[in-house]
């Protein structure tokens, strides 16, 4: 579904030129420490979705369960392996995502500062790449 | 078109690179889009100056001139490579060809690309490093061995740097935009931190590479008038001045053998006049604005000390006033420090002393030199030498400035010994 998107990714264009309307897509990744998942109330994020839908920039939008349910797979020499985790050290785990559109990263960091969890964990902001053919 | 000899033609082009480069950099970014393809674009088109102004005459605006040129050479390129990978027309080359042909000259448009510039290096989305780094690459022109070596940073290190910041700036998506009014002060407050942080490079550090870090703050100083050129935003001005009015003591700070004079026993006959005329005159400029911030109230604190003839005409009445200010605007333990300072100054070392312990009773600045440098040096005027002794100790041992750590040496040396 992501890489279905229609929008139009600058080729290689790193600054807007004035004018030139171009959405780039940010994957907004939320972070917080198993103490706080639950600390931002379910209807607050969801209203923060609806908000960016409204304005035409939600492309996707989910919550996760905490770590412990995480499962790695990996291929090495052509044979899958499947492990509990991971566990990293890190205190604050991947909580959710927000897939967003935006004009330049000055927007997408707007917005995820409107990110309820913002206030107890942190939101990472990474911009979203094309594959090459 | 004045066609002169080819050796006036060289100085010309030499001279219009120093004053102009830069500004024609800023456009050629936003013509572009991409800071690479521009700084080719710019040499493209000073080495095409250094061909055709012999032969045509020099231009009567070389800067439209050159941004036409670069752009012209740039587009070409991008043609070129396309042609070569297949690309079909819609590229970056036929959205720049399609362009206005006029917008990129227009006097107003082009001073916002120098703003647009500095806003784009100093992005709060790049670490500060970095934002130094990009700013005296992009803005100031020093090339990467020089910032490298004015940081002490090896070269590889800093050029990685400067790849990394552009990186992102392109795949980030970091527009190239003057930051709107709702924004602004935040991001202005990272520009000056970037401005005051490359001065402080080049003024705290006195000896050693002494000639590339005095650039530094020279530096510093042509990008504060810049930025007071384009945006004459009171803090900004406050800035100017507060570097203006450290600057103006710079020969006064040190002596032969590169010892650190403390500001009470300067020779303010070697303060230079001007500068403090031109910092002054902006501390006032900065103020009647009302809406001025932490850099303006320094500087009007340095402008006091600038205006005493002798240490002793000292106005600290109206520091520790200015202190109070400067509290209340930016609370931090350090200016409650200097506050206490003055208060010594005002009161007497006893009454200062007084809140330089409790300071460090708190515990905020238990480690930092200056706090127990100005314990020892208020425990030696209240005739406690062992509390002295103690503190310039500490302090010596905190410290990793050379010019620093003998001036603690010898206040050390001069206390009296106990009997």
């Amino acid at each position: 579904m992501i890489l279905l998107s229609i929008s139009r990714q600058p080729r290689r264009l790193g600054v807007v030129n004035a004018g030139l309307e171009i959405r780039m897509k940010y994957l907004c990744l939320v972070y917080l420490e198993k103490e706080k998942w639950h600390a931002v109330p379910d209807r607050e994020c969801a209203n923060c979705g609806d908000g960016f839908r409204k304005r035409g920039m939600l492309l996707a939008a989910e919550p996760l369960h905490p770590v412990e349910t995480a499962t790695t797979v990996r291929v090495r020499n052509g044979k899958v392996s499947v492990t509990d985790g991971p566990f990293a050290e890190t205190k604050e785990q991947l909580a959710g995502f927000y897939l967003i559109e935006a004009r330049d990263l000055n927007e997408a960091i707007q917005s995820a500062s409107k990110i309820p969890p913002a206030r107890e964990g942190s939101i990472e902001v990474r911009p979203v790449r094309e594959l090459t053919p | 078109m004045a066609v002169q000899g080819s050796d006036a033609v060289h100085e010309t082009v030499n001279a219009v690179y120093v004053s102009q480069s830069r500004r024609v950099l800023a456009t050629l970014i936003r013509l572009l889009g991409d800071f690479d393809v521009a700084e080719e674009a710019l040499h493209d088109a000073f080495r095409a100056a250094l061909e055709q102004w012999p032969r045509d005459g020099i231009p009567a605006n070389p800067r439209a001139w050159l941004v036409s040129a670069g752009r012209f050479k740039a587009i070409d390129g991008i043609r070129r490579r396309s042609r070569f990978d297949q690309l079909d027309e819609t590229g970056p080359a036929a959205e720049l060809a399609t362009e206005d042909g006029d917008a990129w000259v227009e006097q107003e448009s082009v001073e916002d690309d120098s703003l647009r510039l500095i806003f784009t290096c100093c992005h709060p989305a790049l670490s500060s490093d970095a934002q130094v780094a990009l700013t005296l690459r992009e803005v100031c022109g020093l090339t990467t061995e020089e910032i490298a070596q004015a940081f002490l940073t090896p070269a590889p290190t800093l050029a990685q740097r400067i790849v990394r910041a552009k990186g992102k700036i392109r795949d980030a998506h970091i527009s190239y935009q003057v930051p709107s009014p709702a924004e602004l002060p935040e991001r202005l407050d990272a520009v000056l931190r970037v401005i005051y942080l490359v001065f402080n490079e080049g003024y705290a550090a006195s000896s050693g590479p002494s000639l590339t870090r005095h650039d530094l703050s020279a530096e510093a100083i042509r990008l504060g008038r810049l930025l007071v050129d384009l945006l004459p935003e009171p803090e900004a001005i406050g800035l100017l001045a507060l570097m203006l009015l450290h600057e103006s003591r710079r020969g006064a700070r040190t002596n032969d053998a590169g010892d650190l004079i403390v500001l009470e026993e300067q020779d303010r006959s070697k303060w230079d006049q001007q500068l403090i005329a031109e910092g002054s005159a902006l501390v006032q400029r900065a103020l009647s604005s009302r809406r001025f911030g932490a850099y303006s109230i320094q500087a009007a604190i340095a402008a006091i000390h600038a205006e005493a003839p002798h240490a002793s005409a000292t106005d600290w009445a109206q520091i520790v006033g200015l202190y109070d200010v400067l509290l209340h605007e930016d609370p931090s333990p350090v200016i409650e420090l200097n506050r206490a300072v003055a208060v010594a100054m005002r009161d007497g070392p006893a009454a200062g002393l007084l809140l330089v312990n409790a300071i460090l009773d708190r515990g905020d600045l238990r480690d930092y030199r200056l706090a127990h440098a100005a314990r020892g040096e208020l425990s030696r005027r209240s005739g406690d030498v062992g509390q002295a002794r103690v503190s310039f100790q500490r302090a010596l041992s905190l410290t990793k400035q050379e010019a620093e750590r003998r001036f603690l040496e010898r206040r050390l040396a001069e206390l009296p010994e106990l009997t």
